[in-house]
Parts: structure tokens; sequence; C-alpha cells
């Protein structure tokens, strides 16, 4: 069952340690797995990058970069080498060195989530029991990576950027954590290791990931739009809002400090849809039993890519919310629901198996989205627009 | 319901994105460099000077009158003319200009110098690929850089070239026909005052008994009769040098 191809990087990295004598032997395990994780995930970023502007390209029916390289799939490199070549101006005003720790203060705190994140079978970091938590006490530190980006900037629109980002990312912290917490009720355990393998079983040849029962879909709808608005991607990237605030709080970054914003924030999404995938779609588990025998790690990285591209579709379809709207949908629509869905997730546990629980947990989800979708479309007065002074 | 509007969007790009792969219609991107697309005839950007035939130097339109020169808004063209003079299109000698540039660092594409010049010597370029890194030198033009033959003006310009085409050779025929009708004028002249002489000839020798007999009564007579020679001579001088003349003030007018 466990392949040596499925297990090719777990063995690697033990023949490498093995070469070494023993009092060296658990730093460089560690090293050896922290220099993969640095290496593979930019790599990652680039291609979604990449990803990301042919994609936006084709659906805007354009054609995307295609100038460097065959087909342009070296654009990356292109853009690495032009953000490292650029000139890095700090503003006379600001305070240097929080300016300088920003960029490099988020990068750390983005690369930390990967710690205890399992990337294939026996392929985590930091086998940790609260892992859950430690991910998401390190995601948090972002804010605080953006506001000294803000703070220091001494620039308005880098501070309203860098307040925006902070509101917005306190708000979605909450159904965020509360969609997680769903899944944390079903296992039993923070950890990531254990999620994974309560969801690597299969009945019928079907996976028991936690996407196909009906408080897992729709917690996974909602960890979706708060992890979206969590790395401040389109629509919900209002603290970097091009038509408002410039650049938003990294207006005054240039050259490879504001390149590795850029990085921040892919390799954030990277992280975040790693999470999405291990909680709710099964992780490195494989879609169908009889798929078995591919590897591990390709399943899991497949999921996040694919996750990636569905986020590229959202930015490629949704304009941009306005503020209120952003707080509203956080504090009005997805908090309620993420709420009402742990009540799902109570009733679906204590109903023990059988198809009653799937009508009973799908209807109460059902009933409340419609009824919520309702109210607020009644309220709602749609029509022409009336503008009190510009007629 | 909720979120119906989202999934709609989402259909839309999908849609999108899917099409662009397929039909060719959806991309209206012109790759640049590698393909363009056609000016519209009416497309200008800087001038050009216009000269038939193969060599550049001799053909060249311009007669270096600097009417553009003078009415140019932005004052770009500066011209120096010759001190020896070539034959025009007709054939005529005309002082041409020994310099002649224009600095399209200046230049507003106005098209008042094609406007106003009478020898459809000037003509609004189509070329815009003109970037370079000295833009003092590399802007500015001489008239070997600005001289592009009839044929290329015929090629970005067709309707524009063939109407200056057909006026230049209704111009030229005029030009064929009144230098025919003066040599004709100077033939007819010269046989005139070829006939004239031969009639004053014999006239001196019919009348030369009769001056010498009385020359007292008609001096003028006398005169003539003894300055007989000279005076024939200029008279068939004169209607060749009078055509000659007035031939420039004509031209001009055009």
């Amino acid at each position: 069952m466990v392949s040596t191809l499925d297990q090719i990087f777990v063995l690697l990295k033990h023949w490498i340690v093995s070469l070494l004598p023993s009092v060296l032997q658990p730093v460089t395990g560690v090293v050896l797995s922290v220099v993969a994780i640095v290496c593979v995930f930019p790599a990652l970023f680039a291609i979604s990058v990449l990803l990301e502007r042919k994609g936006l390209g084709r659906m805007q029916n354009r054609i995307g970069p295609n100038r460097v390289g065959p087909l342009g799939i070296l654009q990356p490199v292109a853009d690495g080498i032009k953000s490292l070549t650029k000139e890095d101006i700090v503003p006379t005003n600001a305070d240097a060195v929080v300016h300088f720790m920003a960029p490099v203060f988020l990068v750390v705190v983005v690369f930390m989530g990967y710690a205890v994140l399992p990337m294939g079978r026996n392929m985590t970091l930091v086998k940790m029991d609260a892992a859950l938590l430690f991910y998401f006490a390190a995601g948090a530190s972002t804010e605080l990576a953006v506001f000294m980006a803000g703070w220091s900037s001494r620039n308005k629109y880098s501070l309203l950027g860098a307040m925006r980002a902070v509101a917005q990312m306190i708000s979605y912290e909450v159904p965020l954590l509360l969609s997680s917490v769903s899944v944390v009720m079903i296992t039993g355990s923070l950890s990531l290791d254990k999620i994974v393998e309560a969801q690597n079983q299969y009945t019928w040849g079907l996976p028991h990931w936690y996407i196909f029962t009906p408080w897992g879909c729709a917690a996974f709808v909602m960890f979706a739009i708060a992890a979206t608005a969590e790395t401040n991607r389109s629509p919900f990237d209002l603290p970097e809002g091009e038509s408002e605030l410039v650049a938003g709080y990294f207006t005054e970054y240039s050259g490879f400090k504001f390149a590795e914003f850029f990085l921040g924030e892919y390799v954030g999404m990277l992280s975040i849809s790693g999470l999405g995938t291990t909680l709710f779609l099964g992780g490195w588990s494989a879609p169908l039993e009889v798929l078995g025998f591919v590897p591990s790690w390709i399943w899991f990285f497949s999921k996040v890519m694919l996750s990636i591209c569905v986020m590229i579709w959202m930015r490629g379809t949704l304009p941009r919310l306005r503020q209120d709207q952003l707080m509203n949908f956080a504090w009005k629509f997805v908090l309620p629901f993420t709420l009402l869905i742990l009540v799902d997730v109570t009733v679906w546990r204590f109903m023990g198996e059988g198809w009653l629980r799937w009508v009973v947990c799908s209807a109460i989800l059902l009933i409340a989205y419609v009824g919520i979708g309702r109210s607020e479309m009644l309220r709602k007065k749609i029509g022409p627009r009336s503008y009190r002074y510009a007629e | 319901m909720l979120g119906e509007g989202i999934l709609k969007g989402l259909a839309e790009t999908a849609k999108n994105f899917a099409g662009s792969f397929v039909s060719k219609e959806r991309l209206t991107t012109v790759e640049y460099p590698e393909e363009r697309l056609p000016l519209p005839e009416a497309a200008r950007n800087f001038p050009f000077l216009v000269y038939d035939g193969p060599d550049w130097e001799k053909g060249m339109r311009c007669v270096a009158c600097q009417i553009c020169e003078k009415e140019c808004p932005p004052k770009c063209i500066y011209i120096e003319k010759s001190k020896d003079k070539k034959p025009d299109f007709v054939g005529k000698m005309q002082i041409y200009p020994a310099k002649f540039d224009i600095d399209i660092s200046v230049c507003m594409s106005c098209q008042i110098c094609v406007e106003v010049c009478p020898f459809e010597a000037i003509k609004m370029d189509v070329e815009y690929e003109l970037a370079t890194d000295d833009r003092f030198g590399g802007l500015l033009l001489d008239r070997k850089q600005l001289a592009k033959p009839n044929e290329y003006y015929h090629k970005i310009h067709p309707t524009e070239a063939t109407h200056v085409d057909a006026r230049l050779a209704e111009e030229k025929t005029k030009a064929e026909a009144k230098a025919k009708a003066d040599a004709a004028a100077k033939a007819k002249a010269v046989a005139d005052a070829a006939a004239k002489g031969t009639v004053a000839t014999t006239a001196r020798t019919t009348e030369s008994p009769k001056a010498t007999a009385d020359p007292s009564t008609s001096p003028a007579a006398a005169d003539s009769a003894q300055d007989d020679k000279p005076l024939a001579t200029t008279k068939a001088a004169e209607p060749s040098l009078v055509p000659a003349k007035t031939e420039p003030k004509k031209d001009g007018g055009n």
C-alpha cells in the first residue's frame, strides 16, 4: 500500500540524514524539510502567478503574457529579475526599521503555517496535537505585518489600507475559525494529521471527505469565503484597492520589498488552500479508492492548485465589494451561518449513522440559506438607482 | 436565490475562458510587432518629401520656395536654397533645397506644410516607428531621410496620390502644349522675320535708288535704309525673347 514513490521524499530525507553523524541528525532533518518547503512553495507561487495572469487574460478574452520563453512560461523569472534590480525607495519620514521589518515578518509568518500542514503521508514537518490552533495563531500574525507596513510608511493611503486590512481580517477571522471548528467537532482532534486520517476512509470506493456531508459542504463554502477575505484576494481586496488607495498598505514599497509582499500574499493563498484541502477535501487522500496508488503528495498539491484556480476564477468574475458591504457580509451573513453550521454539526454528531441525519442536516441548512436569502432580498430595493445630489 | 448572480457570473467567465481557446474572434488582441492593423488611408504623422523617378536628388519635387518653412506653426522646418539649378518635372530649371531638415520632435503633424505647398512636394507620412535613443540627432530628419519616392506615396495614400498625379500630368501637358505653341510662335516669328527681312532687302534694293535720290525729305527712311541690317536682326530676335520673360511669371502663378 505504502509505495516507495509515495514515500520518496521521506526516504530521501532519511537517507541524507543517515549520512551524517548522529549529533547533527535531528537538526539536519528539520533544516532539510524547511528548505524543501521554502523552495517548493515559492515555485508554486511563480506557477500560480503565471496561471493567474494567463487565466485572467483568457477570462477577459485577452492572450495574457506570452513573450518570455515559450508561451510566456518564463514570465515569473522576468518579473523576479525586474523586482530584484529595481531601486528600493524608503520614504524620508517612514519608520525605516519597521518599514524594513514588515515584509520580512509577513513572509516569515506566512511560511510558519506550513510547519503543520500534512503535505502527504508522513510528510508533516511538525506533528503537533494543536496544529490547527498553531496555524491560526501564526496566520493571524499577518495582520500585524500588514499594519506594520501601513503604519511605518507614513502615508495616508498606506494607513487607510492597513486599517481596512486589519478590520477585514479580524472580521473574517471569526467565521474562518468557526467553520474550522465544525471539522474539529466531528474529528475530535486539533491535529491536522488526525483530521486527514479521519477523511482517508472509503465507502463503496468513495471517500469520507467532509465536503461530501451537508454541514461540510456549507462549512467549506464559508471557509472559502473567509479564506479569500483573509488573504486579501478579490473580491475582498479592499486593503489594496487600486481605485481608491493606490496600492493600499504597500503603496510605499518598491523593488524587492514589494515582491516580498506579493510573495507573502500568494504563499498565504497557497497555505490557506492547503488548510482548506486538509480540513474539507481530505488532504492527501485520493478522491477514489482505486486511485490510491497515486502518491499522496500529488493529490495534496493538485488539490491546492485546484483551489488556487478557483480563487483565480473568482477574481476574474466578481467586482470588488464596498467596505460596508464587506463588513455586513461578514457579520450579518457569514458569521450567523457558521454558527448555524455548528448547530448542524452537533445534530449530525448526535443523530448517529443512517440516512435520516442527511435529510435533517441538509434541510436545516437549505431552509436557513433560502430564508436568509429571501429576507435579504426582501429588504433590498432592487431597481433603478436614485441619486440624492447628482440628477 | 442568494448567490445566483455569482453562479451566473462564474458561468460567463468560464465561457469566456473556454471560448478564447476555441474561437479566434474572441481574442481582439493584435500582437503588435509581428502583426499590425492596416492604417486608415487618412492616417498621418510626419511630413516627407516626394520625388519622381529613381534618383531622389534629381527627382525631388521641392523647389525650396520656403512657403512651408514660413507657414509651419511650430517652426520645425529648415530650408537652405541651392546656388545652382536643376530641371523640375516639366524640364524647367529650378532651384532646389540644398538643405531640408524637419525636427519631428517639434512637428505637431498639423499638415499645414502639405496644404500650402504649390508643388505637391511635401506630403504626410504614416511611418510611426520612429523611436530613437538620440533625441536630438535621431529626431532631426534631413532631406535624404525625408525623401521618399512617388510610388511610396501611392502606397500609403492611393486616392490622394492619384489626384496629385493627375493634376501634375495635366500641368505637364499644358506646359508642353505651351512650349509647343511657343516653339511654333517662335518658328513663325522667325519665319516672319525672315520673310520681312527678305521683303526689306527687296525693298531696299528697289528703294535704294529712291533713297539715294532724296535723302533730305525722309531722314528716317534714310536711317532705316542706312541701318537696315542691324534692325532686321533685332526684329528677328525679339519674338524669342518675349515669351522667355513671361514664362516664369505664369508658372509662379500656378
